[in-house]
């Protein structure tokens, strides 16, 4: 039964993994902000999976720390971490 | 108990596809918010039958509140976000991506004009507070 764990954890990082190095290829755009979402839920998905699978009970804490970080994370970046260098025709009222 | 297992793997594989489904979106889609709409939607989806596969084999009952906990959180977390991050978009004046076919052999008039003018939000009557 945990082989399926562990292949499922497995594909779910790939898909991380896949997203991640899209959004790592474009320096400076607002898609960045996207690997905030990304970690949110697939993020999520793999904690429980792998934890499961590993027989970890914590592992459960350990994603909804993940889940009220993601809120918080996005929130910041939103407010404070937008990149400005596509805006500039636009400014901030 | 052989029934559960067959039915954690149909859920767990169920939740794959649509976990892939969502980065295969981030990847392919034209612009941010076709690329928010999948990563939102689909990889929620996905994240609620992961957590049902997981619930059908928790331990206990707290375990099973934990896991219904955490997918909500999610929820609501990722509706905030695209939320922001859309609005935000929006309010510095990024457009969203238009089909070639739009405003050509399908529509009369041209869809964009509406577009052009900053989104400031609120209602009609915040806007109109805000002009004068």
């Amino acid at each position: 039964m945990s082989a399926l764990y562990f292949s499922a954890a497995l594909a779910l990082l790939l898909t991380v993994i896949l997203g991640l190095g899209y959004v790592f290829r474009q320096p400076g755009r607002a898609d960045s902000l996207l690997a905030a979402l990304l970690f949110g839920s697939t993020g999520v998905a793999l904690v429980l999976v792998l934890g499961k699978g590993l027989g970890m009970p914590r592992a459960l804490d350990i994603a909804l720390v993940f889940a009220l970080l993601a809120a918080v994370l996005g929130v910041a970046f939103v407010l404070r971490g937008w990149p400005d260098d596509d805006s500039k025709e636009d400014p901030k009222p | 108990m052989i029934v559960l297992d067959v039915l954690t793997g149909v859920l767990l594989t169920a939740a794959l596809f649509f976990f892939v489904s969502g980065t295969v979106g981030l990847l392919r889609f034209p612009d941010l918010y076709s690329r928010l709409h999948a990563l939102t939607k689909a990889d929620n989806v996905g994240l609620g039958l992961t957590v049902l596969a997981l619930m059908l084999r928790a331990e206990n009952w707290s375990e099973v509140f934990k896991l219904g906990l955490i997918w909500v959180l999610v929820l609501a977390a990722s509706a905030t976000v695209c939320f922001l991050i859309g609005n935000e978009a929006y309010r510095r004046g990024q457009k969203p991506w238009m089909s070639p076919l739009y405003g050509s052999s399908l529509r009369k008039e041209a869809p964009t004009s509406a577009l052009n003018e900053p989104h400031v939000g609120g209602s009609d009557e915040a806007k109109a507070r805000r002009l004068r």
